[in-house]
């Protein structure tokens, strides 16, 4: 009976494909401009029935004032409050295509990955919109563009990008001419504890904020958007400062001193020294779309609070 | 199987194979907390005249390295043990301590923890290792209520399909927690199958030893009767061996130990299947030699695999498991090889 094996390889290898997917669905892939312009959309249509499975695609449309044509949003949309309102549509891997078809769309907004899901939706007749996920500030600005024409707002999206380009100038000339300190921006960890760090890297709309917000990244020299580091990456690259970002869970007054108290194990580095940690709590800095703006604020104001003394 | 060698010559054996093996594993773990993507100086890290807290390469070799040297050779030491013991047991060379759904209860555990962002700390540990722990117990329960089952001991075939129906069981429910998940989530789930040795600190590290101490101590009762019962269970019991007694000595202890080294630093692959055959290559068959010679190789090899997984792409880090098997892999084939033309 030797040959009646336990086939301990099965589990690995199902973890591997697993892993493998969600890399491939998460990848931002090499960019692709063109990807925007291949779905043409029918000459003077102005979509009415608009499914979004991109959080950030649907704050988008309601900053420019589509809100009230959206019918469906993803199973990751929280903002703004008017979502909660809206059928849920499945999101990156899991799109729900019979309850898309259901809301009859006449624009499916999904991400440049879901090609499977773009197909379905050709067969049926239904325009989509491949969202891009934002690789860099500028592309955020030029997806709400983008979109906003696609959507027939070119009007409230060209003022959208000039308010939120507006706001960015006014924290470059508030922190121009300031130290700009050494930041570490992390934006996943393991809770209470210094595991499983993930920080960005010197490319992405998040090191983009923090360039904008009068931080020099320690790892602008990795060019990916997310690198792991151990403690010792962080003692060894010193920074001045620490931004962490929490957007998952709701975290008590009590937890969050806890999490900012975790760091003080690395006494030796400056940040943690000078008491230069500060845990930014909310979803707005995460998700690439409108409220850049004001995540890129609120970086500045903790980097440099006396830039901002007064206002 | 051979006559086993008398007992004057095991022990000149044992020795030479502690020597060799315990030195070399010794080396490499007092070296490896000197290696690293940033160049310590010995003299600052000992120097008691600065302060800790100013410090940076005290810091950085007391609390980023060594933590992770020491994980890495306690995981070495329970995986490569345990599955000796495993494989012995079940009679069976893919045996591994991932076979009997000991880890995949673990995993279970460590996932719940992370889906549900439990926010428990007892004593410096956070809620996925405790979770995990509970997981592993878990799992234990079952493999050892298995074997109590049947008075007469249980057969190595129900022993493996009842590890197949838990991992399956496991495996499932792992898959149902994932898809609950979401994307942070499931990405920190992801990570933590991949496994990791940054443990963060020697509190892990001192809650999981005590247990692997317990089973590596129940492991010095079990190599005579693994011996003998690789002949099967009718000739050990003949020779004078408490089969069903050493079958859940050795159930226990080896999944005590997996449990507690997985839900250390996750499911580290390749370790615990392949170091058992690797170390049976170089020192034989016995028992007595390959369960102590294992604990050191073990320990060894994992050390040096977390050694290049943290350096070899710095400041970024690989998953230990990669290194584990990419490194090991070619290893192993070679040694298999070079033996099989030896023999012909």
């Amino acid at each position: 009976m030797r040959r009646l094996l336990p086939t301990p390889s099965t589990r690995p290898l199902v973890r591997l494909l697993l892993a493998a997917a969600l890399l491939v669905a998460t990848w931002p892939g090499p960019a692709r401009p063109a990807a925007a312009a291949r779905t043409a959309p029918a000459a003077g249509a102005r979509p009415a029935r608009i499914v979004s499975l991109v959080p950030a695609a649907t704050e988008m449309l309601f900053a420019i004032g589509a809100g009230p044509r959206l019918v469906g949003v993803s199973s990751y949309d929280h903002f703004p409050p008017q979502v909660n309102r809206l059928p849920r549509v499945g999101a990156l891997i899991d799109p729900d295509l019979e309850r898309i078809f259901e809301l009859h769309p006449d624009l499916v907004v999904l991400y440049a990955t879901q090609d499977d899901l773009r197909q379905q939706l050709d067969h049926a007749g239904i325009p989509a919109y491949p969202f891009i996920n934002g690789a860099s500030l500028s592309d955020v600005l030029s997806t709400i563009r983008s979109l906003g024409a696609r959507v027939g707002s070119d009007t409230e999206a060209a003022a959208l990008d000039a308010r939120l380009t507006a706001r960015i100038d006014a924290v470059k000339a508030a922190v121009a001419g300031r130290p700009r300190p050494r930041t570490l921006l992390v934006f996943q960890r393991a809770p209470f504890a210094l595991r499983d760090i993930y920080a960005s890297g010197g490319v992405g709309f998040l090191n983009d904020m923090l360039e904008v917000a009068g931080g020099d990244n320690v790892f602008a020299d990795i060019k990916r958007q997310s690198v792991q580091i151990s403690s010792e990456t962080v003692i060894a690259r010193a920074p001045q400062a620490i931004l962490e970002l929490h957007y998952t869970q709701p975290l008590s007054p009590a937890d969050l001193a806890r999490e900012a108290a975790t760091w003080n194990v690395l006494g030796s580095v400056p940040a943690v020294r000078d008491h230069q940690v500060h845990l930014l709590v909310g979803d707005d800095l995460v998700v690439p779309g409108p409220r850049i703006a004001e995540g890129i604020e609120r970086m500045a104001r903790a980097l440099h609070p006396d830039a901002f003394k007064g206002k | 199987m051979t006559a086993p060698p008398p007992a004057p010559a095991i022990r000149r054996q044992l020795f030479v194979t502690l020597l060799v093996f315990g030195s070399a594993a010794a080396a490499t773990i007092l070296m490896a907390p000197l290696v690293g993507p940033t160049r310590l100086s010995l003299g600052r890290v000992f120097d008691r005249a600065l302060p800790f807290a100013q410090n940076a390469d005290a810091q950085i070799f007391f609390i980023a390295r060594l933590p992770r040297v020491l994980a890495a050779a306690l995981v070495g030491c329970a995986l490569a043990t345990s599955g000796v013991v495993f494989q012995a047991l079940l009679r069976n060379p893919l045996a591994s301590p991932d076979t009997l759904g000991v880890s995949a209860g673990a995993a279970l555990g460590a996932i719940i923890a992370i889906t549900f962002d439990l926010q428990v700390h007892v004593a410096g540990l956070t809620a996925v290792p405790l979770a995990s722990f509970l997981g592993a117990a878990g799992g234990l329960l079952i493999v050892y209520l298995l074997s109590t089952a049947r008075r007469q001991g249980l057969s190595t075939n129900v022993l493996l399909l009842a590890g197949v129906t838990l991992n399956a069981f496991f495996a499932a429910l792992i898959l149902f927690m994932q898809y609950l998940a979401d994307f942070t989530q499931t990405f920190r789930t992801v990570r933590w199958l991949m496994g990791d040795l940054d443990v963060a600190g020697y509190a892990p590290i001192a809650a999981a030893a005590p247990l692997v101490l317990v089973s590596l101590v129940a492991f010095a009762f079990l190599p005579r009767p693994l011996n003998l019962l690789s002949l099967g269970s009718e000739a050990a019991a003949a020779r004078g061996v408490d089969v069903v007694g050493a079958q859940r000595l050795a159930l226990v202890s080896a999944s005590l130990a997996t449990g507690a080294a997985v839900a250390l630093a996750g499911p580290i692959g390749f370790v615990g299947i392949i170091v058992p055959h690797l170390v049976r290559l170089l020192v034989g068959p016995d028992h007595r030699l390959v369960l102590p010679a294992s604990a050191c190789f073990g320990a060894m090899f994992l050390v040096a695999c977390d050694l290049v997984a943290r350096t070899a792409f710095a400041p970024l880090q690989l998953p230990v498991g990669i290194i584990t098997a990419v490194l090991g892999g070619p290893f192993f084939l070679w040694l298999l090889l070079r033996r099989a033309e030896g023999r012909m």
